[in-house]
């Protein structure tokens, strides 16, 4: 570890700190319907919208209203991304000629996007058109961001208002999301990556032919357009095969950086949005603190990890920190800081290979997604995420005081404990029962990259990253039907499985009465809350995970330094 | 929910047209009239042909030339259409085995170096196209360089010095030699 990798990773926090305020409070505005300075420019095209998609904007829905507009528009999303790669062969801007993609990995691929998790089974330099990544991916990164956002933003609301039933309108929040928030920043950032280097082209890839005389295919493409709607909404999917690692998307130092922003900016400042909205942002600030807490620890143990390195190699007369899987203009500090960046929140773009970290280093983005994703989180399923287990929170700290839990002044009651502790208990269900089921058969062990404890590490990344609605991998385990299949189906439910709770919740805060503070009333700003808040997240996660995890990277981790392979 | 359906098939017609479509079109319009070089791949041509692109490696075999990374890209290595990691874990067999052969290789390539071979020429890279080494190990292969083009090894390290990039605003990444462009320069040495 050195000082200048550690001020990387300052310089990041407080860029990001910088604009919790002031984007944390546009958005705020944006979802109470205000006006603001974009509304001059963006108001005609959201009320054309509204008039050419038959919406009411002033159509209030309760819960499961809101609900099902979120899975309809999704599962419409689905079927067009499925169509899309499905046809790509008959459709334009495809000059390399790419055929179908089979049923399987499109439906895998399909689900990805859908649910904002955007796991790479497949490769997109060889086999997605122009046309799939804009229309079908690109377009997904946008929508499947700006529903997580709506869904966040639901939740505020149901906290928020009192005696009410309802949560807002889901299409209006959709769309407030896409075009006063994701598309002004993607349009700047956009010409920042360009600026940086990353092509935005339509044109087929060129050959270039070596001073030694190789030929070479150089890949191009609508890259940035995609590439900063990939990280600002914490989708993740590339459009090259090697995600963030490649140089057409990530080509400098500055790129990196600039990215990890991206891909912090909007959960960070939703933390104050919902501070604002509640009309109490020391409620924001608490969640914040606790989250960059949580993001420094981990961030401590996989930069320690990978600056001590593989003794194995060591032991071959090589010294220094790890650099396999990882690129030199990155270095060691920015491949660490985005391993923990992009699984703190569930980005899971890559600019390094997870697989090829060290057993503890690999541990750490494993555990953060583990954990649900709660250190700033995914747009939008960040905080709400996070806000489930402020809920149990509260209820705990209610019990061992002995009196009703309440949050914000609302009575926490039954229900509102078994909604928060069903979306939590979902996570394991969905990670552990398919991961045991995949080293018993066959077809689940047929495409391991590694063997020993790193095989049994890749399927539990695998089924962690796909229902965390991450997306990163330890790529080595490669696809097939079993996987493709599999991992499909857990990204559905994980997303749609915590959504539901989530807005029942919503729900049934939004209807009750709230109490003024009293004296007797236990804060949930303070610097105990927040201490309280960090210990059950690491309780839960820990309690459930930690015989799972000791199999794979915790005995991979002694077994590396006692100095055993595995062929 | 009939209703929701007719809703969401119509908002998605219409988002697919503004962020599918308009967005896309209108960034690329933009980016090719004020970054056109970015744009366009950062390509290198050398006598009208083009022969690398800027930001992405490419290999190089012979002893005159810089060499890059062990890369996993495609069958050869540093094929852009194949990009991604070995993959391999840190108890793999397999690791320990083409890293030993790379340091073997390295070492009869390089007989004229002092020291171990920098861990970055050992390694592969994340995209297996990693267009940089790290100055130590450019240097590493400096005398190697300089014997086969039968130039002083003190002129190659001029050379190195010159194309060794820093850290982005003095802390972002790593110190690092574009290998293309080093090779490329080597060309131009008279």
């Amino acid at each position: 570890m050195t000082l200048i990798g550690w001020i990387q990773a300052v310089v990041l926090f407080l860029a990001v700190l910088v604009f919790v305020k002031p984007l944390g409070g546009f958005m705020a505005r944006v979802f109470n319907g205000e006006r603001n300075f974009l509304s001059p420019i963006l108001r005609p095209v959201e009320r054309a919208i509204y008039r050419l998609g038959g919406i009411n904007e002033d159509e209030e829905m309760a819960w499961y209203t809101y609900l099902f507009a979120v899975l309809a528009f999704s599962f419409v999303g689905l079927a067009w991304l499925y169509l899309l790669l499905r046809t790509q062969q008959w459709l334009p801007l495809n000059p390399q000629r790419f055929a179908a993609m089979s049923p399987d990995l499109a439906w895998n691929t399909a689900v990805s996007f859908m649910t904002n998790t955007n796991w790479q089974f497949y490769s997109g330099e060889s086999t997605v058109s122009y046309f799939s990544q804009m229309a079908g991916l690109a377009w997904h990164n946008f929508v499947s961001a700006a529903a997580g956002i709506a869904l966040a933003i639901a939740l505020i609301r149901g906290i928020a208002r009192t005696t009410l039933k309802t949560l807002g309108n889901f299409w209006v929040d959709l769309t407030r999301a896409c075009l006063y928030i994701l598309l002004p920043i993607s349009i700047v950032g956009c010409l920042i990556l360009v600026m940086q280097g990353v092509p935005q082209n339509f044109h087929s890839y060129e050959t270039a032919k070596s001073v030694q005389g190789f030929s070479q295919q150089i890949t191009g493409g609508p890259m940035a357009s995609q590439e900063v709607i990939k990280e600002l909404g914490t989708n993740g999917g590339g459009f090259v095969n090697a995600n963030s690692a490649s140089p057409n998307e990530n080509p400098t130092p500055f790129s990196d950086f600039f990215e990890l922003w991206l891909i912090l900016a909007i959960g960070a400042a939703l933390t104050y949005t919902y501070g604002k909205m509640v009309k109490d942002t020391r409620q924001g600030w608490a969640l914040f603190i606790a989250m960059s807490i949580l993001f420094f620890g981990g961030l401590l143990v996989v930069y320690w990890a990978e600056a001590a390195g593989n003794p194995a190699i060591h032991q071959l007369g090589i010294a220094g920190a790890n650099m396999e899987g990882k690129e030199v203009r990155f270095g060691l500090a920015a491949s660490t800081l985005w391993a923990n960046t992009t699984t703190a929140t569930s980005c899971g773009a890559v600019n390094a290979m997870h697989d090829s970290f060290t057993a503890l280093g690999g541990l750490i983005p494993l555990v953060n997604m583990q954990l649900g994703e709660i250190i700033f989180g995914g747009v939008g399923s960040g905080l709400y995420a996070k806000l489930m287990f402020v809920v149990l929170t509260v209820f705990i700290a209610g019990l061992m005081v002995g009196r009703t839990p309440e949050f914000l002044g609302k009575k926490i009651e039954r229900r509102e404990v078994t909604f928060a502790i069903l979306s939590i208990l979902i996570t394991p269900l969905l990670v552990l029962v398919p991961t045991a089921v995949a080293v018993l058969i066959p077809s689940g062990l047929a495409t391991l990259g590694n063997t020993g404890p790193h095989g049994f590490s890749e399927i539990l990344y695998a089924f962690t990253s796909t229902n965390a609605n991450n997306g990163s991998a330890f790529a080595g385990l490669g696809p097939n039907l079993f996987y493709n299949l599999t991992t499909g189906a857990n990204m559905l439910f994980g997303r749609f499985a915590e959504v539901i709770p989530v807005l029942a919740l919503a729900g049934a805060l939004a209807g009750k009465k709230a109490a003024p503070e009293s004296a007797g009333t236990f804060t949930t700003y303070s610097p105990i809350f927040v201490g309280l808040l960090i210990g059950t997240i690491l309780i839960v996660g820990a309690l459930t995970f930690l015989p799972a995890d000791a199999l794979g990277p915790i005995v991979e981790h002694l077994l590396n330094l006692k100095g055993s392979t595995f062929q | 929910m009939i209703k929701h359906l007719g809703i969401s098939l119509r908002l998605t017609i219409l988002t697919v047209i503004v962020l599918g479509l308009m967005y896309p079109f209108a960034m690329t319009g933009i980016a090719q009239l004020i970054f056109p070089k970015q744009a366009n791949g950062s390509l290198v041509s050398v006598n009208g042909n083009i022969v690398a692109s800027d930001i992405i490696g490419q290999l190089w075999t012979k002893p005159q030339y810089f060499h890059g990374r062990p890369s996993a890209a495609g069958k050869n290595g540093y094929d852009p259409t194949s990009t991604g990691g070995t993959n391999l874990g840190p108890t793999s067999k397999k690791l320990i085995s083409t890293t030993k052969t790379t340091i073997a290789q390295l070492r009869k390539e390089n007989p004229d170096a002092s020291g171990p071979p920098p861990m970055d020429l050992v390694t592969s890279s994340a995209s297996g196209i990693d267009p940089d080494i790290s100055p130590e190990g450019a240097y590493y292969q400096a005398a190697r360089v300089a014997k086969a083009r039968g130039l002083a090894v003190a002129r190659v390290n001029t050379l190195i010095a010159q194309h060794t990039k820093g850290r982005t605003l003095g802390f972002l990444g790593e110190p690092r030699v574009n290998v293309t462009e080093l090779n490329l320069a080597l060309q131009n040495l008279r």
